[in-house]
């Protein structure tokens, strides 16, 4: 009697495996590859806020790897840099005080200038995989910081502007 | 008695899956979903894309949807001749002007035939036309920002229906009347139609750099209905080709007495005899009142100007320019195939597709053949320019598009179906059902040298059955099919906005690529754009109050405004300081008598506002654009007519 189950069983199964073969012919692709989260394991510091935190080491996330800083600023650079800031910056950043977002006056004590640079050209990419622009999202109250579509070169203008801030 | 009912259960179960599998194998035709062949046919999975954009007309929304294809899915409505308030075109104060005619402000039309401009007979994806029916106008878009560039409005023209084809390289966007009329307008009794009735047929050039339109010349035809129309290719270019009907010049219920005639005509125009005269100094200068509204898109406004003349040409001053092909029944539908050969008159009240040859016609024009006149128009003698009639034994025959591999279809309105034929021996391969009625049909590029001929979409008058019901009113339908193979295979079914008519396909790899994004807010020349928040300010000039806004999310600098007072103009000049794509603001003000605005970003909009009472009157952002959305919002503070508290702002105290 149970012999007579499990074959039917097996009889089932073995045509709904080679169902399922034939299907995979014809299979639709309906779903995307799911998306590789990066876990980032840095635990939370909660007793200093991302803003104040050091992170000099941190190169963030994105397309800037390594960069150099000339050790004198370069004036040419800077004032590009500054025309560039205030039409697409300074509805959130303001260089006298905290605002929607935070004040760059100071920044380079704080952040490698990889970091600074890769925040600016990928902002959505940082807050998702970079520690710091996580929690700086969370301090600042969840106003995410917009991609201005600025070139490398641009960015990199801002960035000698931020060395001339005091 | 329990285990033989568990062993009956899996020896039933083994069954149906037995019989499932034969399923997959056999005809999977009729069967549901994934199952199916026509299922995987329109299937595009979450985040692919369609391999052709589909433009259908909106019949009287006025505007053109964009639809994907194969899905059927709809990707956007985009604003043509009607006010549109989910963006704010026709209501902010740089698309005003779009609507502009020499009747005013006409906020609506009817809009029947896009079509994709040309390079060398091929679709070239910069630009599609769109006629306005009822106040004759014709639209360009750009179809790299998918918006509306261009209107000019045509005069002596009313009806206008056989519109708006390009010719090969887009030298024309050609405009024909359905009405004729008296020309120029004035006061006359109506049944003295016969005779003193004209209609004009417009030529309408098109820069060929940056796609301005203007009307060249027209062509002050005799008072028939010019019904359809498409342009010579290949060989016949430098020709157009119009329907008519009405050649009994009837002035009441045409009904009837528009179909006594046996045969109407095809209008065979030689445009580029028509230029060539007209280049020479031909044609009469006349009088004229129509607007010609343009959109400049670094200013990101539109302009209006009032165009006082027209050029008329007389055909009777130009010999071998125009020709009539007699045509039975009332001819609708006037297409031309790929190679420029044939010339198919669909007689709508016949059950034969009448096509005519072009070499036929021009050997008939150069021998000399003609078959009498019509108001000094040589009319060809029938039997000369035919080709052949294809005998279908469909009922109502009206439009026809090519698949470039010497086939043509031809629907079928009375009968509710599409007939595919062979271009030369006339035969008809294949017949498929419609649901229901079917007036035009499209194929991607079938309307040119080069068609794509892997789908056709017949686009339905009646819908009846086909969707849950939804009251009286419905969209209609539309259904694509698979022409790739001998016969048709239809795939699916989906409604459509509006009432669409003509519709234009496109692959799709001919116009994603160059779609813009963002427009750059350093191109910005918007005169009350602010390019930093810092020109964000508040000026009065009189009772007009100018507020210049700059957006980012998520608010508004500045987002409190004091010293409005009631009776004020205040116009909101805001300019959306994103620079990602997909991310507009929107904004909406209690009370304002107009539609919201939706800013894309770097674009700036304005919007007028008038306040009628004191108070402090909030505006919000509404378009859901950060996890802040909901604090996207501001103050205006109303004051009385005397009151003299001076103008402030602010944003955040500062």
């Amino acid at each position: 009697m149970n012999a007579i189950i499990k074959l039917t069983l097996l009889l089932a199964a073995v045509l709904l495996l080679s169902c399922g073969e034939k299907k995979e012919k014809h299979k639709i692709q309906i779903f995307q590859k799911p998306k590789v989260e990066k876990k980032v394991a840095a635990p939370v510091s909660n007793e200093v806020p991302a803003s104040k935190r050091i992170t000099l080491d941190n190169k963030g996330v994105g397309k800037v790897k390594n960069l150099k800083l000339e050790p004198t600023i370069d004036n040419k650079m800077a004032t590009r840099g500054a025309e560039i800031f205030k039409t697409n910056c300074t509805a959130c950043h303001k260089t006298n005080k905290r605002f929607i977002g935070p004040n760059p006056t100071g920044i380079l004590k704080r952040r490698s200038p990889e970091w600074v640079m890769n925040m600016i050209l990928d902002p959505k990419l940082m807050t998702e995989e970079d520690q710091c622009a996580k929690d700086l999202l969370v301090e600042f109250n969840g106003a995410a910081m917009a991609n201005q579509n600025l070139t490398e070169e641009q960015a990199r203008d801002i960035l000698e502007y931020f060395r001339t801030l005091k | 008695m329990k285990k033989y009912r568990f062993q009956l259960l899996s020896l039933f179960g083994a069954v149906i899956l037995l019989t499932s599998c034969g399923n997959n194998n056999g005809n999977n035709k009729s069967r549901g979903a994934l199952n199916s062949s026509a299922a995987e046919k329109v299937y595009v999975a979450p985040g692919e894309h369609d391999e052709f954009y589909a433009f259908m007309s909106g019949g009287y929304s006025g505007n053109l949807t964009v639809y994907g294809l194969p899905s059927g899915r709809m990707f956007k409505e985009i604003p043509v001749f009607s006010q549109f308030p989910t963006s704010g075109y026709g209501y902010s104060e740089e698309t005003k002007p779009m609507l502009e005619t020499s009747h005013g402000f006409v906020p609506w039309d009817d809009s029947h035939h896009p079509d994709i401009s040309q390079t060398n007979g091929e679709l070239d994806g910069r630009w599609i036309f769109i006629n306005g029916n009822n106040t004759p106008r014709i639209a360009r878009i750009s179809l790299t920002t998918f918006e509306t560039e261009e209107i000019i409005e045509i005069p002596n023209s009313a009806g206008n229906h056989s519109s708006s084809f390009v010719t090969e390289n887009s030298e024309y966007v050609v405009a024909g009347t359905r009405f004729s009329v008296p020309i120029p307008q004035r006061d006359m009794p109506i049944n003295e139609y016969k005779g003193n009735f004209q209609g004009a047929l417009s030529f309408i050039s098109v820069d060929p750099k940056h796609g301005h339109m203007d009307i060249k010349f027209q062509i002050i035809m005799p008072g028939f209905n010019y019904d359809l129309s498409h342009p010579g290719r290949g060989k016949s270019h430098g020709w157009f080709f119009f329907t008519t009907y009405n050649t009994e010049e009837a002035n009441s219920l045409q009904e009837v007495n528009s179909s006594q005639n046996d045969k109407d005509f095809i209008a065979a125009i030689n445009w580029k005899k028509v230029e060539e005269y007209v280049n020479q100094g031909g044609g009469t200068k006349v009088p004229a009142n129509y607007v010609h509204n343009v959109y400049d898109e670094t200013t990101h406004m539109a302009t209006s100007t009032m165009k006082k003349e027209v050029l008329t040409v007389n055909p009777l001053d130009i010999p071998g320019a125009v020709f009539f092909l007699p045509t039975p029944k009332s001819p609708h539908g006037c297409d031309v195939d790929p190679s420029g050969q044939y010339i198919i008159g669909n007689g709508k009240l016949s059950a034969d597709l009448t096509v005519h040859s072009f070499d036929n016609m021009i050997a008939a024009i150069e021998g000399k053949k003609f078959d009498g006149e019509a108001y000094g128009i040589p009319i060809l003698k029938f039997e000369d320019v035919l080709a052949g009639t294809v005998k279908s034994g469909g009922l109502g025959p009206l439009h026809t598009e090519f698949d470039g591999k010497g086939n043509a279809y031809t629907t079928f309105f009375i009968s509710s179906e599409v007939v595919k034929w062979k271009l030369g021996t006339w035969e008809v391969i294949d017949r498929k059902p419609t649901y229901y009625s079917v007036g035009h049909l499209m194929i991607p590029g079938g309307n040119s040298r080069k068609p794509f001929g892997k789908y056709l979409v017949a686009l339905n008058k009646i819908t009846k059955d086909r969707y849950l019901p939804v009251g009286p009113e419905m969209e209609h339908s539309a259904q694509i099919y698979d022409i790739s193979g001998e016969k048709m295979e239809l795939l699916y079914d989906f409604p459509t906005h509006g009432e669409p008519h003509y519709a234009a396909g496109i692959p799709a790899e001919l116009l994603a690529p160059k779609s813009k994004k963002i427009y750059r807010l350093d191109e910005n020349k918007h005169p009350y754009a602010v390019t930093s928040p810092d020109q964000a300010r508040v000026e009065r000039k009189g009772k007009e109050v100018h507020i210049y806004m700059s957006t980012i999310r998520s608010h508004f600098t500045p987002d409190n405004i004091e010293g409005v007072k009631v009776g004020d103009k205040v116009y909101f000049h805001i300019t959306n300081h994103e620079q990602d794509f997909d991310v507009p603001h929107g904004f909406a003000m209690i009370g304002q008598n107009t539609s919201e605005l939706l800013i894309m970003p770097g674009q700036t909009k304005s919007s007028l506002w008038e306040p009628k009472k004191v108070g402090v009157w909030p505006f919000y952002c509404t378009d859901f654009c950060s996890a802040l959305h909901q604090e996207m919002q501001g103050y205006v503070r109303v004051s009385p007519a005397n009151s003299d508290i001076e103008l402030s702002w602010s944003l955040g105290g500062d």
